[in-house]
């Protein structure tokens, strides 16, 4: 079984369709990559999955159990966390108030402060700054901060909207190396990004999407050396 | 003779100071719950000054036609309000959230507005009710007796930094204070975090409830006369000082209240109780015209 499973998703944004029938899978442990232009669906596809929208049809299973009509609120309980796109980290809280809110849903405050640890060593930068509000924070700081605060939750599948855009090329990388350590430490990764190079050398799977349908899909590496997508997305 | 009449000067200056601190603290508790709404619903709740009245009413009631004492009066006071306050939200505000025009809420806040006046004055009538002192403390005499401070005053003073210091830990310290604060910052965010928006917006209203019976009983401590009406004047001053200090900002409120407070007393004072109304509300066109955002409203620079 896998651990999340998309089947048949049609989303609508008013009278328009934005998701066409969009079914995917995503095994435990993998990095799954969704590529494709503006405009294609990827975000609309990750705010389904947790909740912030509801499809008009299909279903989001996940661990073997239909979420599809979760309220998003409760989805971060079940295990899936999620990174939006423009990292959206509450500006006037102090980095360490935004972690904390990262672990909303935990009790055990001993376990949270273990978290708390281990987002602040594979962030040192964030401990550096834990009583600065976070609002303060250079774009590439605010996306790490995004990041640890998703991985407070101790998440089994983590969702992640476009995490280098408008980064500096050295934060991309380093954006990019820390999926890597989340997805060494036995977290799934499901990764939206336009920077597909990057997303399909660290994914194992990926899917392409375009105009709200799933065209290609396939092993990441493969797709790394496909024509089409090269020619599309790749920019060779 | 000179140092006489510059000595009463100074006294009833003080006095009239310490008027204003008093009348503002309650127009700032009032503004309390205007400012956290607007922050999480991101609406006007224009009822929020009827909610004072019935608070008023109600712990007017329990002391005299229930024998309630004080104290305990004015916790029915809140409790009643805060089920009031959740009650409006669930009812008249909630189901025209997804709607998506803020006018809908607007004017439904309005209509909430007259319903709460019209049924007071369905249940106690038109005519003004004394009120009746919650605690009697007696007057401060300072300056061997030339300058007197009355223990209201001073009760009220009390009571509203008691309330300002303990929201302010609530929202800065709490989880569910921080869970209002993400909310009023980014809804879907707060949402993948875990946070339940509508019962964050239920708590922010309860909140807001209670604080507006406690500021009902002060405000008609101050002024002993409660009519169905007497909640509308001081929600709209309230109001005023909630975008006086920027509205959404909690310590903007509290200094906004305070501000707004000592210039009507002074302006009644020193210019005419005719046009204090005037100056007051004249002081909101010139801070809009000055600051749009308030004294401590927030222009969050997004970073790209």
């Amino acid at each position: 079984m896998a651990m999340l499973e998309v089947q048949d998703l049609h989303v609508y944004y008013g009278v328009i369709q934005a998701l066409k029938g969009i079914s995917f899978k995503v095994e435990q442990g993998e990095v799954i990559a969704l590529i494709g232009a503006n405009g294609a669906g990827k975000t609309t596809t990750l705010h389904t999955i947790t909740g912030l929208l509801s499809p008009k049809q299909g279903s989001v299973i996940f661990e073997g159990k239909n979420i599809t009509k979760v309220p998003a609120h409760k989805i971060v309980e079940l295990g899936i966390a999620h990174v939006p796109e423009g990292r959206r980290v509450f500006s006037q809280l102090s980095v360490y108030d935004n972690l904390k809110m990262g672990a909303f849903t935990r009790k055990d405050k001993a376990e949270i402060e273990e978290s708390l640890e281990t987002v602040y060593r594979r962030f040192p930068r964030l401990k550096e700054r834990m009583n600065q509000r976070a609002g303060t924070l250079s774009g590439g700081e605010q996306q790490m901060l995004a990041m640890g605060r998703a991985l407070m939750s101790k998440p089994k599948l983590i969702v992640m909207d476009e995490p280098s855009m408008g980064l500096s090329p050295i934060f991309v990388n380093e954006i990019f190396d820390i999926i890597q350590v989340v997805s060494d430490s036995g977290t799934t990764v499901l990764l939206v990004e336009q920077n597909a190079k990057k997303a399909l050398t660290i994914a194992d799977r990926a899917y392409v999407l375009e105009t709200g349908k799933i065209t290609m899909e396939g092993r990441a590496e493969d797709l790394l050396h496909n024509e089409a997508v090269q020619k599309a997305y790749l920019g060779e | 003779m000179m140092y006489d009449i510059l000595q009463g000067c100074i006294m009833s200056f003080i006095i009239y100071l310490t008027n204003g601190i008093s009348l503002g603290s309650v127009y700032a508790i009032i503004a309390l719950g205007y400012t956290m709404v607007y922050g999480i619903a991101k609406m006007l709740n224009f009822a929020h000054g009827d909610v004072i009245m019935i608070g008023a009413y109600i712990a007017l009631m329990a002391m005299t036609k229930g024998g309630v004492p004080g104290i305990p009066a004015v916790l029915l006071a809140m409790a009643g309000c805060t089920v009031l306050g959740i009650l409006i939200e669930k009812i008249a505000y909630k189901p025209l959230r997804k709607a998506g025009s803020p006018l809908a809420v607007l004017i439904t806040a309005i209509g909430v507005s007259y319903l709460l006046q019209n049924i007071a004055l369905l249940v106690f009538g038109p005519d003004p009710k004394t009120f009746v002192s919650v605690i009697s403390v007696p007057n401060l005499q300072m300056a061997g007796g030339k300058l007197t401070i009355s223990g209201n005053t001073i009760i009220t003073i009390v009571i509203s930094i008691i309330i300002m210091l303990s929201l302010n830990w609530f929202v800065q310290k709490t989880k569910p204070g921080h869970a209002m604060l993400a909310v009023s910052e980014d809804k879907d965010a707060a949402q993948l975090m875990g946070v339940n928006v509508n019962g964050t917006i239920s708590m922010t209203f309860a909140i807001g409830s209670a604080l507006a019976a406690v500021a009902g009983v002060l405000l008609c401590t101050a002024y002993p006369s409660l009519t169905p009406y007497t909640g509308s004047m001081p929600g709209i001053k309230a109001f005023v000082a909630a975008v006086f200090g920027g509205i959404g900002s909690i310590p903007g409120a509290m200094i906004g209240g305070i501000l707004l407070g000592i210039i009507q007393i002074l302006a009644t004072a020193y210019i005419s109780s005719q046009v204090a109304d005037a100056i007051v509300f004249g002081v909101l066109i010139v801070i809009l015209l000055v600051r749009p955002a308030g004294l401590f409203g927030k222009n969050i620079q997004e970073k790209v």
